[in-house]
């Protein structure tokens, strides 16, 4: 394990050339058959999804789409998904669900798009859909943390019954800005607000939200990302097939406690 | 930039209090004596305020309510009982002074956290009920308001009771890091199994249903009330008016924006919310409590 800090994870993730779905994806499955459309509005270049082979199984794979350059970036928004982007996810994890197929959600955004229309089309209520909706899928659901998980825009794809981490990702309730602006009202001390906001892999771990760590090269992904995808490979083709052999209403009852269980109180 | 903006929506609000008090400070009135309006304006006597519910006399705005008052305008007289009314926060992430800040609010508002749950009956109908109030760090949800809510709507699946929850937040409690996001998923789990157990969820969206509650179990009712003319939204109003660079019309994220846009069925006032809560739960086939003798005492 590196033992960079959070802060130098957060520079690590923000890296020109750290691998993105778009690379993982061709890279990790095979037969790759995109689809488009939430049914209902539109077609969000924020997601990707479609059905693919793992080894020899068929999964559905869904992922948010970072840009590699301004161009990209420009179609995918910059990976901050609209609700008809949430939709689309939600449609295809049913689809999944009909035909049982695994659902392998690759996370990977600053959060969940924050403009007009996005409130005007729902929001808060396509991200409520899908994490009542994916906590009862009756299918497998692994999550895995690329780079940045930010806030209910990426638990929206995080209701699983197993989330794995990227070594340096960052998973957080608040974008490390945003908790700086609110804190100091100064946006700028986002790398001091990283330290304290807890939301490293390691961290997550300790916390129950997150159960795999998946080791990146030594000074990150970018730095060797053959290696960055065997090591993802290799958690996939392992993990899959295990959950895969469960009973499916234990898988349920499992997931639902997996969430149930966190929280800190006294009475 | 994404949820970064929960609570500005808030600050907002108050740093307009503040514009207020300045005004109103200027013309040397007693505040406790006015109510202004902090959607339309309007200056009234606070005792009138007071006796209209709350409501702007003007505009229709329904002003933020405490629990106590929101339970004594809802349920039967007595017929509250509250749950895990000891319940309070630790501190998962080490916040610097957040248990400070937590037994200061306690110790101000009266309450444990930010919401109270328990069972009542409405005009005889027994039912779940939960009360977010804003008053406590803004109802924002941390471990406390994600377990209660949960345990809330178990107790229901268990009991084939229906819920009403009455929603107010700034969204998920920063200080306790990513705890308070997983309580989206937590209350949006127990919210699934009270659904498929066929039981019934209505939300009543009050002032302000924002952020991480927007975007779990506030979206989740059966039914979607909202007051009339309160913010409910997801991101906060700033954060939008930054990425589009130009300002946003009044009635944004408003009850009414939310149900011209097909994410409320109704817009209900203070003063027919109760008949109107009383309503649905009879078309749903509960049963009136007092109707059925020796199984009341099961809470």
């Amino acid at each position: 394990m590196s033992n960079l800090s959070a802060s130098e994870r957060l520079a690590v993730i923000r890296t020109k050339g750290r691998p993105t779905v778009m690379d993982y994806i061709p890279a990790v499955f095979n037969n790759f058959l995109e689809m488009h459309g939430d049914r209902f509005y539109g077609d969000d270049a924020a997601i990707i999804g479609g059905i693919a082979t793992l080894e020899s199984i068929p999964v559905t794979v869904i992922g948010q789409v970072k840009g590699r350059n301004l161009e990209e970036n420009k179609r995918t928004n910059f990976s901050m998904p609209h609700p008809e982007g949430y939709r689309k996810a939600l449609r295809l994890a049913k689809q999944a669900e009909k035909f049982h197929r695994p659902v392998i959600c690759l996370v990977d955004t600053p959060g969940a798009f924050c403009g007009v229309e996005a409130e005007k089309r729902g929001q808060g209520e396509a991200i409520a859909k899908n994490l009542m909706e994916f906590m009862t899928l009756r299918t497998p659901v692994i999550s895995v943390v690329l780079g940045e998980g930010g806030s209910g825009g990426a638990l929206a794809l995080a209701v699983c019954d197993e989330l794995a981490m990227l070594e340096n990702a960052l998973y957080s309730s608040i974008s490390p800005r945003g908790f700086a602006s609110i804190l100091w009202k100064d946006a700028s001390r986002e790398s001091e607000a990283a330290e304290l906001m807890r939301s490293t892999a390691e961290d997550l771990f300790k916390f129950g939200v997150c159960e795999k760590i998946i080791s990146e090269p030594a000074g990150g992904a970018h730095n060797d990302p053959e290696l960055m995808t065997a090591n993802l490979s290799e958690y996939l083709t392992e993990a899959v097939p295990r959950l895969m052999k469960k009973n499916i209403d234990e898988l349920l009852d499992e997931r639902y406690e997996k969430f149930r269980k966190i929280g800190m109180f006294s009475e | 930039m994404a949820l970064e903006d929960l609570f500005k929506v808030v600050k907002d609000r108050f740093k307009e209090d503040k514009k207020i008090e300045r005004k109103t400070d200027s013309v040397e009135i007693p505040k406790d004596l006015l109510f202004k309006c902090p959607r339309c304006g309007t200056i009234a006597y606070r005792e009138d305020f007071l006796k209209n519910k709350q409501v702007c006399s003007s505009c229709g705005y329904h002003a933020r309510i405490g629990y106590r008052e929101r339970l004594a305008m809802t349920a039967d007289a007595d017929s509250f009982v509250e749950f895990d009314a000891g319940m309070t926060s630790l501190n998962p992430i080490d916040f610097p002074g957040y248990e400070e800040k937590v037994a200061a609010l306690r110790e101000k508002c009266g309450m444990n956290e930010a919401v109270v749950t328990g069972t009542c009956r409405i005009r005889g109908y027994k039912t779940v009920i939960g009360i977010m109030d804003s008053n406590f760090m803004m109802a924002s949800m941390g471990s406390v308001v994600g377990e209660k809510i949960t345990r809330a709507f178990e107790y229901a699946t268990k009991n084939k009771m229906p819920v009403i929850l009455f929603t107010a937040s700034g969204g998920a409690r920063m200080q306790e890091g990513i705890v308070s996001l997983m309580q989206m998923a937590k209350t949006s789990g127990a919210i699934a199994r009270h659904n498929e157990a066929g039981q019934l969820y209505v939300t009543v969206m009050t002032d302000p249903t924002t952020g991480g509650v927007t975007a779990s179990f506030a979206s989740l009712g059966d039914i979607i009330i909202a007051e009339p003319k309160v913010l409910i939204g997801f991101a906060g109003r700033r954060v939008i008016q930054d990425t589009i660079r130009q300002q946003l019309p009044d009635d944004f994220q408003s009850a009414e924006f939310m149900l011209e846009n097909g994410f409320a069925d109704m817009i209900v006032d203070r003063k027919n919310m109760r008949s109107v809560l009383a309503k649905i739960l009879k078309m749903h086939n509960y049963i009136k409590a007092d109707k059925i003798p020796g199984k009341d005492e099961a809470v």
